[in-house]
């Protein structure tokens, strides 16, 4: 009896379909999964004209038609009249491939960028060295201060031979890491205690003030709280006394992210069983102990996927400071948009910025997928 | 009824009209009992007769709300450093096993020796490995909790408690969340700690057990100790409706 024969004469069971995707390969499986029925064939069909239409459209506007470059005039002008042809029928590239070293460096005196490249490697080396499990020991705390301290030196300079270029100057991308970094650094902690905080029993003034905190700051918009750290918070202090800008949105940003962590981080808290705790305490160790190596381990594998939800989401708020005159690299990107040659050429200035926070938020979705994995393994049998 | 114990030495757990309130609900009613060093009580009642809050109450678990609980001559009180004196010296092993899932076996037994004790790590893993043999699993060492049965989780659970060097033992229904299969390995433990001489105060249901370990049955009800005597008075003579109408059920069920 053949197969087609076998199909038409029986109702085949589920079990009998999979074997026969199996022995079938490609062919069947499309059979199967996009033209089972006439509806599905139409869908089918109708979606994948579409997906066509569009991948062909931007493979046409985005390479083919595209316009790498453009000449120069005498005085260093670019000339943007191919880019003004090509207008609506291929990308101008080109106004990354001039514009890429403001948007990613800011206004940073020219000859000092290489300082800022350094930065971002750094940061990203940090990243890398963080995110691997051997490295989680005392010593990181160690490489994360040298860190830091050498992106430090290397922003300010002023020492080692470096010219001293101060906040004002900075932009870019640096910002964004340094904004993004230091709030992920500082933040985490403050909301493990916060967390912690809201649920202690036993000292009800702590719990009261770490409720009010939460509160409070979640029922501000962030551009509120940047605002105020931005204006208002310098009315309050002694004339003379001059707290930076950067260094205020950064507080600011701290404190935001520390009171949306912090629920996070109490969601992981309610959700261990009160067994683990009472062995704990039975055990005899004490608070920070059993915090510390029994709650918070715990806890925190939890609670991974929305911690590092948060995560991406502040990444990305850091292009607020924009309203508050800081040049991250959202507004680095506004700003090299308002060159007049390049006025009208803002959609590929805002693919370039979104294929670099892309790059950034996915190596975090993929790492908190992997570090799920392999925490999460002495669940699983 | 005469409580006079064949054995000597100071008491090892003194309670003395312990009362204790949830809210309107009075779980404990003028509980007072005492056991002597080396002395095995096993704790049986009824669920909701407060046999669990008692025993949880012993390490301040729970804390009680009236009278006094003194645990190897130190009074139990709000005051930190007593309740870490006594925690040190008090082993608990639990229902549901509650051992750490993150951490190995072994890093489980040697967790408290090495913070609480100050032990190193060495003389630590040592030592649970002696436990673990002791238990009979100690090919399991490094495994995670999850990957073990429910009967083995548990004698890790006594081996990860026997590691503080405890000289009282509690156990609150230890076999009573395991497969029928498995509840004879884990009192096999059991008898086998009460062999050695340990203090021990056990919450079960286990009959068999009790007339086989333990020196004292006590019968709790509603909150308060009705009967305490020796295991054979207690389950060939009854004195209370309360005591006998639990045994039958309790046989009812065997």
């Amino acid at each position: 009896m053949s197969q087609a024969s076998t199909t038409a004469g029986h109702v085949p069971t589920p079990a009998r379909d999979q074997l026969k995707v199996a022995a079938l390969g490609p062919w069947a499986w499309l059979r199967t999964n996009l033209f089972g029925s006439t509806w599905s064939t139409a869908v089918t069909l109708a979606l994948g004209y579409v997906i066509v239409r569009v991948v062909f459209g931007l493979f046409e506007w985005g390479i083919v038609h595209a316009v790498w470059h453009v000449p120069y005039g005498p005085t260093g002008i670019p000339d943007t009249t191919v880019c003004q042809k090509a207008a609506g029928i291929g990308a101008c590239w080109a106004v990354l491939a001039d514009k890429y070293r403001l948007i990613l460096f800011g206004r940073y005196p020219y000859d000092e960028q290489w300082r800022q490249a350094i930065v971002v490697l750094l940061f990203i080396g940090l990243y890398i060295v963080s995110g691997m499990r051997r490295f989680w020991r005392k010593e990181l705390v160690l490489i994360w201060i040298a860190t830091l301290t050498a992106v430090g030196i290397l922003m300010w300079g002023g020492v080692f031979g470096l010219q001293l270029v101060t906040e004002d100057y900075w932009g870019g991308l640096p910002i964004t890491l340094i904004l993004a970094t230091f709030g992920a650094a500082f933040s985490f902690p403050l909301a493990v205690l916060i967390a912690l905080g809201r649920r202690s029993t036993k000292l009800p003034a702590v719990k009261m003030l770490c409720v009010l905190y939460v509160e409070i700051i979640r029922g501000v918009p962030l551009i509120a709280v940047l605002f105020m750290a931005s204006v208002m918070f310098p009315l309050f202090l002694p004339a003379g006394v001059n707290i930076d800008k950067l260094l205020r949105a950064q507080v600011a940003f701290i404190l935001f992210a520390g009171a949306y962590l912090a629920e996070v981080v109490r969601a992981g808290l309610q959700a261990l069983p009160k067994g683990q705790a009472e062995a704990a305490d039975a055990l005899g160790l004490s608070y920070w102990k059993k915090t510390g190596f029994i709650i918070l381990p715990q806890a925190l594998r939890l609670v991974i996927p929305p911690l590092v939800n948060t995560f991406i989401g502040f990444f990305k708020d850091t292009s607020l400071v924009l309203i508050i005159g800081l040049f991250d690299l959202l507004t680095m990107g506004k700003v090299a948009l308002s060159d007049p040659p390049w006025q009208s050429f803002s959609t590929e200035v805002y693919i370039g910025l979104a294929a670099i926070y892309i790059a950034f938020c996915f190596a975090m979705s993929k790492y908190s997928r992997s570090l799920e994995r392999d925490l999460n393994r002495s669940r699983t049998r | 009824m005469s409580q006079t114990m064949s054995l000597s030495g100071p008491p090892a757990i003194v309670l003395d009209k312990v009362n204790k309130w949830y809210g309107t609900m009075h779980v404990l009613r003028d509980v007072s009992l005492t056991v002597a060093e080396k002395e095995r009580v096993v704790v049986c009642g009824p669920s909701g007769s407060g046999k669990s809050t008692m025993i949880r109450c012993i390490n301040r678990l729970e804390t009680h709300q009236e009278g006094s609980i003194i645990v190897d001559g130190t009074e139990l009180t709000d005051d930190l450093r007593a309740l870490d004196t006594i925690r040190r010296e008090v082993g608990m092993v639990f229902q549901s096993f509650n051992l750490f899932p993150h951490l190995t076996i072994l890093e489980n037994c040697t967790l408290a020796p090495i913070w609480v004790r100050k032990m190193p790590k060495a003389e630590a893993e040592a030592l649970a490995m002696s436990y673990l043999e002791r238990v009979k699993i100690p090919e399991q060492a490094k495994k995670y909790p999850g990957q073990l049965s429910g009967g083995q989780q548990q004698r890790v659970a006594i081996a990860r408690a026997l590691c503080m060097k405890p000289k009282i033992m509690l156990f609150d229904e230890p076999t009573s969340a395991l497969d029928p299969e498995m509840i004879k390995e884990v009192l096999d433990t059991m008898i086998g700690l009460a062999d050695d001489g340990m203090t021990m105060v056990c919450v079960t249901h286990e009959m068999g057990f009790a007339r086989q370990v333990a020196h004292r049955v006590v019968f709790m009800d509603r909150g308060e100790i009705v009967e305490n005597g020796p295991p054979n008075q207690l389950f060939e003579n009854p004195q209370t409706d309360r005591l006998k109408l639990f045994l039958s059920q309790i046989l009812r069920g065997h």
